[in-house]
């Protein structure tokens, strides 16, 4: 027996660099530079390169495989010399087989469908902290890894494992050098100690520590503030589940437990073994050479194995063979004797022999139940083994998976040895390694075997992707003079017309009766001519369900439209919670809540506007007022667009001098913003520009002349064509201001618009103080769409600055035609009492969500300025001089 | 008077050696000397090591080094190691 350290350092405190001479701080430093040097020349290297020297290195550490590995055993007089033959094999050939198609320089991953490259950066120097338990074939695989990779590495072994560890480096680097690698690139401290460790843990040019160890050296390695791979002790549970496969199941766990003794840190430590088959077990192990220790037997190993103050394996027992475990404690046991079987009651200080045995003896324990056998496992991986490996035999998959639920472990082993399972490559897909992650349950920083990937800085090169965009508009939209005559062409048994009294008075009602399908039974719901409020919109449901509808008709402004579409989604689908589903969101495609898809109803809805500026006929947005809240509720989806859109302009025949210009003015708000918004697309600018030319031309004459049919009906088609655009592209600043100052002061939405309106083009068209991010445009472009706006208008100017000034101009005229006031104080309200305002206007409009498509990002304090701009007047609007530069 | 600077092409093959005929030029170069890397593709661990002696010694004799056509590989790697501050760098 001989006393190892490799559980020593678990008591052992961090190490203190404090007591290194200056010679010995000047031979580490003279380590690291040449390290650093090596790392930097590889930088050069390309992928053959580095495949070509790994190549060689591994054929050379399966040649010297059994020369390590008798060196590992004669220096630390633990584990078994076939078994490490083979760790050094697999540490070079199946590590091979898995890194030697990965590409690790230059570019590693293409993504071309996320447009993203995946390029690799070497770390640079590694300080690698390598095992007593498992010297040789740590170097191997670290070493391999570091030339794959091309970092150069500064190895610290275990002392009592240096000289196996330093020829093992000497072979790897003298392998590499003679095939190109860089002078440098493996070094080995001699006589390493820990100060020296903790100096070069905290060293400025060493990247990354990578320590295989015990929890102390893991922990002094995260605690050094380096970027480090810390990966240490486990305490491996398994359950052996009645419906295993009992014979395959005890020659596992015998290879896995006796497999170089036990010094895999993987290997299996307590078994939890189902009542129903736990004698034949314990009979199948003993056939196999365990021997099953009576109860006294088992109390004067565990006495022997752990040391009684720490609760932890005692060193001396660490890595030797069972019949030389036994004969130290004083069991008699058969010379062929493989493992020493030691039934346990419970897993805690009390029961010693739960914690991690790092050698040939394995903790046995009767579960009467599935849970109890799961409770017990959990206990296991509690005591000592969180993040790193646990075991299961079972055909049962519901055990399978219960026991992969409940168990913290990177590795969940199944049907398959523990130890040699967990090292990857031999009995699973998993990646080969040395080196556990045992995640944050171990105080980790992955869960991952660890492998080329942990030991290279991964670059993404994001191109700039083009988002899908949308135009989405109903599929029938019927317009021009009596457009309403399209309603025969849709069968219904049952229609419901939503609209309010004054159109029902003024005849509008019966006009569109007369066109419904014959035999249709109708029924007229007459809602309150204002915002819809929940109380009207259940009403209608109500309606909607009595009648058995399947066609709405929405005849009226935005409210009447708004309230019929919030029918239909609560008539179609009852659950749909309208406080719910109108959370706010920043794109309509990324948005937390989804619109029900599910309907109990079906119903048509056919819009009919009355008036020409809200759209509403073609828009997926509805707003309504909950009174219980105390306030609106804004709802956007395209479920919520109508099927169909009619827009005949008999029915604004009538509209009122004043409706015509608010409306108008709001259709032309709405088509100047989607022109600029940062959603625009090719698809929205063609209606945004097309709905302005028709308002410059055609609102006047509708203001001044209601009964010019052609204005009233091209003022009818530009609402419309308006709301295409902005349904897709969204508003803008404008509407947030207008939306908090019209609620607050009473001002009807479309003047309120009106007055905010030349402030906000000047000021979307000057160089924003705060850039909005938008992946749809390339640079800044507002300006140059007003100027083409101006152009389209023919209004002059030689420059983007003098279009944007001329159309500034010419919006203000035409606000002066249809008789706008021309500031907010000319609507009587004093600058004191808007100066109390301004504060909550600006939280309010900041609230909106309207800003969040406008080119320019608004700053509160610019806001402010706004406000107070539409309060001073139009005249005040004026495009910065700035533009002037930015434009050439 | 004006400056005389040194000129000299370094071959990749002997950086070293070009290195040290280079040292041997820095006391007539009159404060500059220029190499050209032009033609070096990737530089090793020795090549790194006359750099820094040359450099060291360039800054005893207050000659500034100028290194023309460093390719961006080698560039880095001066970068990694510290030296490249110690170099002036021209197309």
């Amino acid at each position: 027996m001989i006393a190892s350290e490799a559980v020593k350092e678990r008591v052992q405190i961090p190490l203190n660099p404090e007591s290194l001479s200056a010679e010995r701080i000047g031979y580490l430093d003279g380590l690291v530079h040449q390290a650093r040097t090596a790392a930097a020349v590889f930088t050069q290297f390309n992928q053959e390169d580095v495949d070509r020297i790994v190549k060689a290195m591994v054929l050379a550490g399966l040649e010297q495989a059994q020369h390590l590995a008798r060196l590992a055993v004669e220096e630390t007089k633990l584990g078994v010399m076939e078994d490490k033959v083979i760790k050094n094999m697999v540490a070079s050939e199946f590590v091979y087989n898995y890194v030697k198609d990965k590409r690790t320089v230059g570019i590693i991953r293409n993504l071309p469908e996320r447009n993203l490259v995946e390029m690799a950066e070497p770390i640079g120097v590694l300080f690698s902290l390598t095992p007593i338990t498992n010297p040789t074939s740590t170097v191997l695989f670290k070493c391999i890894m570091a030339i794959k990779t091309r970092n150069a590495v500064v190895f610290s072994p275990h002392p009592k494992a240096w000289h196996c560890c330093a020829e093992a480096v000497r072979i790897m680097y003298e392998t590499a050098l003679k095939h190109g690698a860089p002078e440098g690139v493996f070094t080995c401290l001699e006589s390493p100690t820990l100060p020296d460790n903790a100096y070069l843990m905290k060293h400025k040019d060493v990247g990354l520590i990578d320590a295989t160890g015990g929890p102390g050296m893991v922990k002094a390695a995260y605690s050094s503030g380096k970027p480090a791979l810390g990966v240490g002790p486990g305490n491996t549970p398994v359950y052996l589940e009645k419906t295993a496969d009992l014979n395959t199941a005890v020659v596992d766990i015998i290879i896995s437990k006796t497999f170089d003794n036990g010094t895999i840190c993987a290997s299996e430590q307590t078994v939890v073994i189902d009542d129903e088959i736990y004698d034949e077990v314990l009979k199948k192990f003993a056939d196999l050479g365990a021997h099953i220790c009576s109860g006294k037997e088992t109390k004067l190993l565990e006495r022997a194995v752990i040391d009684p103050q720490t609760g932890f394996m005692q060193p001396m027992a660490v890595g030797q063979k069972a019949t030389d475990i036994a004969r130290f404690v004083g069991l008699s046991v058969k010379s062929s004797t493989k493992l020493l079987i030691a039934p346990i009651q419970g897993v805690g200080r009390e029961h010693p022999l739960s914690v991690e045995k790092l050698f040939p003896v394995l903790a046995v324990y009767r579960a009467k139940s599935v849970g109890e056998a799961l409770r017990v496992c959990v206990d296991v991986n509690h005591a000592g083994g969180l993040g790193h490996t646990a075991v299961i035999f079972s055909r049962n998959e519901d055990v399978i998976r219960k026991f992969g639920n409940v168990i913290n472990a990177g590795r969940i082993i199944v049907n398959s040895p523990g130890s040699v399972g967990a090292l990857g490559s031999v009995y699973n897909d998993l990646a080969p390694t040395f080196s556990f992650g045992c995640g944050t349950g171990g105080g980790n920083s992955t869960t991952d075997n660890v492998n080329v990937f942990h030991y290279l800085n991964v670059k993404r090169v994001a191109r700039r992707t083009q988002n899908h965009m949308w135009f989405r508009v109903p599929n029938q939209i019927y317009f021009n003079m009596n457009a309403v005559e399209n309603l025969r062409q849709f069968p219904s048994l049952s229609t419901i017309i939503v609209t309010n009294p004054s159109l029902e008075r003024i005849g509008h009602v019966d006009i569109v009766r007369r066109h419904i399908c014959p035999k249709t039974h109708v029924h007229v719901q007459v809602i309150p001519d204002a915002e819809p409020e929940v109380k009207v919109i259940l009403q209608g449901v109500e309606a909607l369900n009595f009648y058995k509808a399947d066609q709405i008709i929405a005849l009226g402004g935005g409210s009447v439209i708004d309230a019929a579409k919030i029918m239909k989604l609560k008539y179609e689908s009852p659950e749909a919670d309208l406080e719910y589903l109108a959370a706010p969101f920043l794109d309509l495609r990324k948005r937390v809540i989804q619109y029900p898809t599910e309907k109990t109803n079906r119903a048509r809805l056919i819009a009919i506007s009355t008036t020409s500026g809200t759209g509403s006929e073609i828009t997926p947005f509805a707003v309504l007022i909950d009174k219980d809240l105390g306030r609106k509720v804004t709802l956007a989806d395209y479920s919520l667009t109508p099927d169909v859109a009619i827009v005949d302009p008999q029915f604004v025949m009538s509209m009122p001098k004043s409706l015509t210009a608010d409306t108008g003015v709001d259709c032309l708000t709405h088509a100047l913003e989607a022109g600029v918004s940062t959603f625009a697309s090719a698809y929205t600018d063609s209606n945004a520009m097309q709905a302005i030319r028709l308002v410059f031309k055609y609102l006047p004459i509708a203001y001044k002349h209601p009964n010019d049919e052609e204005a009233r009906c091209m003022m009818h088609n530009a609402a419309c064509i308006a709301a295409m655009a902005f349904s897709n592209a969204s508003v803008g600043l404008n509407h947030a201001l207008a939306h908090a100052f019209g609620a607050r002061f009473g001002v009807a939405h479309g003047r309120a618009n009106a007055l905010m309106l030349p402030h906000v083009i000047a000021y979307n068209a000057s160089v924003p103080t705060k850039f909005m991010p938008s992946p749809y445009t390339k640079g800044y472009v507002a300006h140059k769409k007003y100027a083409t706006v101006a152009d389209l208008l023919g209004l002059g100017g030689h420059s983007v600055d003098e279009k944007v000034k001329n159309l500034i101009a010419a919006t203000a005229q035409l606000l002066d035609e249809l008789e706008f006031p021309q500031s907010i104080a000319e609507l009587g309200i004093s600058k004191k009492e808007f100066e109390q305002a301004v504060p909550d206007l600006v939280k309010i409009a900041v609230d909106d969500p309207s800003w969040r498509s406008n080119p320019r990002m608004p700053l509160m304090s610019e806001m402010a300025e706004l406000f107070w701009k539409a309060y001073e007047g139009r005249g005040t609007a004026k495009a910065a001089d700035s533009l002037q530069e930015q434009t050439k | 008077m004006p400056m005389i600077p040194v000129f000299l092409n370094i071959d990749e093959e002997r950086v070293v050696l070009d290195l040290q005929e280079a040292r041997g030029n820095l006391d007539c170069s009159q404060g500059e000397a220029v190499l050209d890397f032009s033609s070096v593709r990737r530089i090793d661990s020795n090549a790194l090591q006359a750099m820094e002696g040359f450099a060291r010694i360039a800054d005893e004799k207050a000659v500034k080094i100028v290194l023309r056509g460093v390719n961006v590989d080698v560039y880095k790697v001066l970068k990694l190691v510290k030296l490249a501050h110690r170099f002036t760098f021209v197309n």
